[in-house]
């Protein structure tokens, strides 16, 4: 088998005393989209932002490419981070810049494009997410919740990453909108050939964007298969959450 | 900045009555000390970090500016109107003192000195940490509880070059600016009530309040407002920068950089103004 393109091998973060992160091993080969599955809170952000830089895992190691990206120098890590897109949960649109400049931040912040070619650019990238030019001028406080993800969308790809992470892409949406996203997100991930890494707990959405899956519980990954499978896996857990069932091996912490 | 979070270095003493009782105070203390050194460490560290940003390439002219705008022209009013009224009280305060040992003479030298050296700057100075401390840390602050910090760095660009750097230069740039304008506008309160009310020449009570003033009295306050204006964004910065907990968290980061940006700019007062005139 070839060497995936991101590997994670025994990551472990704790926050105080939680253990969020218990030993994560994942492979993610390249040019496919990969799911991530778990309940609210098991822990899913982490481990994004685990490989991407932002937390720094107590133990184990972030491989991209091979490489251990936790022990590279800054400025190697800096040129990864422009080859990787992410869409955060809630947007996290700036909200000081109109949206244009949000979707172009990345080319303006590397100086690739003038500002004069960057509303262009918006225009063309805004029309890959569905998006009319004009609203290019406005400010993100001015969206509704589908727009400003489809926005994040469009700041996300519009450098063309060979990476692309999201972060809950369809909650918060109804489900029409959330299959829109599902839609815009298998799109773009094609049309870039990236490989996509995905987090979610909506079923629907992980079956629509997926093509392998790995279900995460407790701070371990439990189970990793086909996304299409997702419902009749045959793994307990799986199938409980697939399903929505309050009986089964997972039981809900109230606390914790 | 909290000296709580240092709770976890100290153990607690298990011992019983009023020993424990003292054994907890000064564990008490000892916590305190321990957050407050760190945080100062802390504190500084990250200010080093921005100021090293302020050198290296990529710069934000176009962010700088409007930072600039917004502290600098929208603090205008706000500075103007404290200045002119602190001048005019100095000038009625200092007579009817001064009156009590045939000194009302004294008068215009007075309130031109205390306006330079020491009320300009440190009126503006507190005026601006309220404006200007609290906004930078709400700004941050929602930035960072939103994500939109993490953001920054998956778009290539560093937040602390983005976000801190141009603000601590804008406010260091924009309060002595601002300071000048506090002292004419300062010594002009004076004037008014000299001659208008306390019946001074207006002719002399201007050549008295020009006559002793020596440039070094301007500009140690100068300097002193270029100090004020880092500590003010610093603080607003860093205060947003470490806030967590959603809109509560950005609250009380805005709070706290208000209170603490305050205080230095006292604590830092005095030490100026030794630096400046002890001999
Ligand atoms: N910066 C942080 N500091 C402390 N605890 C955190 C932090 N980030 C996440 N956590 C905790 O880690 C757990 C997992 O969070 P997260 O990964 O955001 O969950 P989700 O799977 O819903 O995305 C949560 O219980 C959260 O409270
Ligand atoms: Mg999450």
């Amino acid at each position: 088998m070839s060497q995936p393109k991101i590997r994670l091998s025994g990551l472990t973060k704790s926050f105080g005393e939680k253990r969020v992160l218990d030993g994560i091993d994942l492979d993610m080969t390249a040019g496919r989209s990969m799911v991530i599955l778990g309940g609210s809170g098991s822990g899913k952000s982490v481990t994004l932002k685990c490989m991407l830089g932002l937390l720094v895992p107590d133990a184990g190691m972030v491989e991209i490419d091979g490489r251990d990206v936790l022990k590279m120098p800054r400025r190697e890590r800096e040129a990864l981070n422009d080859r990787i897109g992410m869409l955060f949960q809630n947007g996290a649109l700036f909200d000081s810049l109109p949206v244009w400049e949000n979707v172009c931040f990345k080319l303006l912040a590397q100086k690739r494009i003038t500002r004069a070619a960057a509303r262009d650019k918006a225009a063309e990238v805004l029309a890959q997410v569905g998006l009319a030019a004009s609203v290019g001028d406005l400010s993100p406080a001015e969206l509704s919740g589908g727009m400003q993800k489809r926005v994040g969308l469009a700041r996300a790809i519009a450098s063309e990453p060979e990476i692309l992470f999201f972060d809950e892409p369809t909650t918060g949406l109804d489900p029409i909108m959330g299959a829109v996203i599902d839609g815009l997100i298998r799109d773009c991930v094609q049309r870039l050939g990236a490989t996509a890494v995905s987090i979610t707990h909506d079923m629907a959405s992980a079956r629509r964007i997926g093509d392998e899956a790995a279900m995460l519980h407790k701070g371990r990954i439990v189970w990793t298969g086909p996304a299409a499978e997702l419902g009749h896996t045959g793994n307990a857990m799986v199938d409980q959450f697939a399903r929505g069932e309050r009986e089964g091996p997972i039981q809900m912490e109230l606390r914790r | 900045m909290s000296a709580a979070e240092g709770q976890d270095a100290v153990p607690r003493p298990a011992a019983g009555g009023a020993a424990a009782m003292v054994l907890d105070g000064i564990a008490a203390i000892g916590r305190g000390v321990i957050g407050v050194t760190r945080d100062l460490g802390a504190v500084t560290l990250f200010a080093a970090e921005a100021v090293s940003h302020l050198v290296r390439p990529p710069f934000y002219g176009r962010i700088l500016l409007r930072h600039f705008i917004e502290i600098a022209y929208f603090s205008l009013p706000v500075v103007a109107l404290t200045a002119v009224f602190t001048g005019m009280v100095l000038a009625l305060q200092s007579y009817t003192g001064f009156a009590r040992f045939n000194a009302e003479g004294a008068v215009a030298n007075v309130v031109v000195l205390s306006i330079t050296r020491e009320l300009g700057p440190v009126l503006a100075g507190l005026m601006v940490a309220g404006r200007i401390g609290a906004a930078f840390a709400a700004e941050i602050g929602t930035m960072r509880v939103t994500d939109q910090i993490d953001a920054l760095t998956t778009l290539s660009t560093n937040p602390m070059k983005y976000l801190v750097a141009p603000r601590l230069l804008a406010a260091s740039i924009a309060l002595p600016l601002l300071v000048v304008v506090a002292d004419i506008l300062g010594v002009m309160g004076g004037w008014l009530i000299g001659s208008v009310r306390l019946g001074f020449a207006s002719q002399s009570y201007l050549s008295a309040t020009f006559n002793f003033l020596q440039f070094a009295d301007v500009l140690s306050g100068l300097v002193k407002a270029a100090a004020f204006g880092f500590v003010i964004a610093l603080m607003g910065c860093w205060c947003g920068y470490h806030s967590r907990g959603g809109a509560q968290g950005v609250g009380g980061a805005t709070t706290t950089a208000v209170v603490a940006s305050s205080i230095l700019i006292l604590a830092f007062d005095y030490v100026l103004t030794e630096l400046f005139f002890a001999r």
